[in-house]
């Protein structure tokens, strides 16, 4: 998808009406494509090309790309900064900001900061307990939880206040997510969930991995009666499970993972295991695309991330759109007739 | 304790009812409140409320009681403090992503809002970030102030 409007690398695209912010997620979303969002683990590390190198494994094949706020309660570089980095050569990151680590004072001023360097998505959470990472002897902030902390950025928003009520004198213009599972218990209210996330202010929720189809199509139906289809973009999160033995740790281990057991046997069976979590997580966007309601995909494939291109390729769920990313245009303006046959800039 | 507390869910829809005609009582007490002084009554009452409630919810003393709306199971004995629902990482078993020995604080609100009329449609209101100030104070004199539009203010120097 090419904008009439592309600005140079750096610089917002204008806010189209209805819209709340100058991103190109929005844009992808609002304008019914399926869009593709992935997630970068930010790098244990103060070099600034280890983000660049770790973002563009994904060039051509994300709308947006999260940077993950000390995901699993580990440390890691900021997801601001991660994000600042990005936007200077013009990705669209989703910052992730977690309730764990920041208090309301500290989250505010991460927002505008966030905003002052371009970041268009942010991704609101109540993030990981601290006993599940490297700092278990940490204390745990959560002064706000991910509902109300929706709440507070939307007022930023939208009636450029803190929550104290003080005036800011330009406010962050932001899509806002949120966070879903659809696989975890009470499953008769994860729906209802939803609804106070999109009350609160959720214009786009990514989801925890969905393995389970049947679990998710009822997770959709529960959505869709509670009227919520058209109020919010439902980005479902899928990722490649690289053997049946991680799969089964992973069940055991990450908190709210659900992966059926007909999978793990699946992946047992076969020769090439890696191969074949790649081939399951292919036919599950495939099949995600079809469920009503669905606006995307999420794709999570910590330490594969180099697989995400592929996986996505296959998928064919781009429909011949490429992505923007940095040099995108120049290398099509360049090559003006030599375009790939298969993928058209459009 | 926990098993009090996992009793107190059983009994939602007895305990909300009793707290119902309790919160009456104590609204019609308020211009005896008033004329003592709601400041010189505070620390007794939420001594008070501090043994009732510990004893019955493991009450954290956030002095903005929610437990109406959380089918009597206490939002504040959640890890992280949620007060909105639980979060992803409930376990398969119904426990805890922090404390794994620990049934979920929000599986249990959820089976206890069933219990009581129009619980469900409470638990789905959107509840708002806690007041930190109010920490240790006593939430049925906040209510009563609230109710009965009191002068003053329930929050020590607050302008809320």
């Amino acid at each position: 998808m090419r904008f009439e409007d592309e600005p140079v690398p750096g610089y917002p695209l204008p806010i189209l009406p209805g819209h709340t912010s100058p991103g190109r997620l929005e844009r992808v979303l609002r304008a019914g494509a399926f869009a593709v969002t992935t997630e970068l683990a930010p790098p244990d590390s103060a070099d600034p090309q280890e983000v660049y190198a770790r973002a563009r494994v994904f060039d051509g094949y994300a709308d947006a790309i999260n940077a993950t706020d000390g995901s699993g309660a580990n440390c890691h570089m900021s997801s601001v900064a991660v994000c600042a980095l990005l936007t200077r050569v013009g990705y669209a990151p989703v910052m992730q900001i977690s309730c764990r680590d920041k208090n309301r004072i500290a989250i505010q001023g991460d927002i505008l900061g966030g905003a002052a360097m371009g970041v268009c998505n942010m991704l609101c959470l109540t993030g990981d307990g601290v006993q599940a990472g490297d700092h278990p002897q940490a204390k745990p902030v959560f002064d706000l939880d991910c509902v109300s902390l929706l709440g507070i950025a939307r007022t930023l928003r939208d009636e450029h206040r803190f929550q104290s009520g003080r005036k800011v004198s330009y406010a962050p213009r932001v899509f806002l997510g949120a966070a879903a599972n659809p696989s975890a218990l009470p499953h008769e209210w994860r729906a209802r969930r939803l609804a106070k996330k999109v009350e609160a202010g959720a214009q786009f929720v990514q989801t925890q991995y969905c393995y389970d189809l049947p679990l998710l199509r009822a997770y959709m139906r529960e959505v869709e009666d509670l009227g919520l289809l058209g109020k919010v973009f439902i980005l479902a999160g899928v990722g490649p499970l690289r053997s049946a033995k991680t799969a089964d740790w992973m069940r055991k281990n990450v908190p709210g993972m659900h992966v059926p057991d007909s999978l793990i046997e699946r992946l047992a069976g076969a020769k090439d295991q890696a191969r074949e979590g790649r081939e399951i997580c292919v036919e599950l966007i495939q099949a995600i695309r079809e469920i009503r309601g669905i606006s995307g995909v999420h794709v999570m494939a910590y330490r594969q991330e180099e697989s995400v291109a592929e996986i996505i390729d296959r998928s064919g769920v781009l429909a011949g759109r490429v992505p923007w990313y940095p040099g995108r245009d120049a290398r099509a303006a360049e090559s003006n007739d030599a375009q790939p046959q298969d993928r058209t800039i459009t | 304790m926990y098993s009090v507390r996992q009793w107190s869910v059983r009994h939602a829809r007895g305990l909300n009812a009793f707290y119902r005609s309790f919160e009456r009582m104590l609204v019609r007490l308020h211009r005896l409140f008033e004329a003592i002084g709601y400041e010189r009554l505070e620390k007794p009452v939420a001594f008070v409320e501090r043994g009732v409630k510990g004893l019955l919810f493991d009450c954290q003393m956030c002095g903005q009681c929610a437990l109406s709306s959380t089918g009597m199971s206490c939002p504040m004995n959640c890890p992280k403090t949620l007060r909105n629902g639980p979060c992803g990482g409930v376990r398969a078993n119904g426990h805890c992503e922090v404390k794994p020995e620990m049934k979920c604080v929000w599986v249990e609100a959820y089976r206890g809002s069933g219990r009581i009329d129009g619980g469900i449609e409470a638990m789905a209101e959107v509840q708002f970030a806690v007041d930190q100030r109010l920490k240790g104070r006593s939430s049925w004199l906040r209510v009563v102030r609230e109710k009965t539009g009191a002068t003053g203010t329930a929050v020590p120097g607050g302008k809320a």
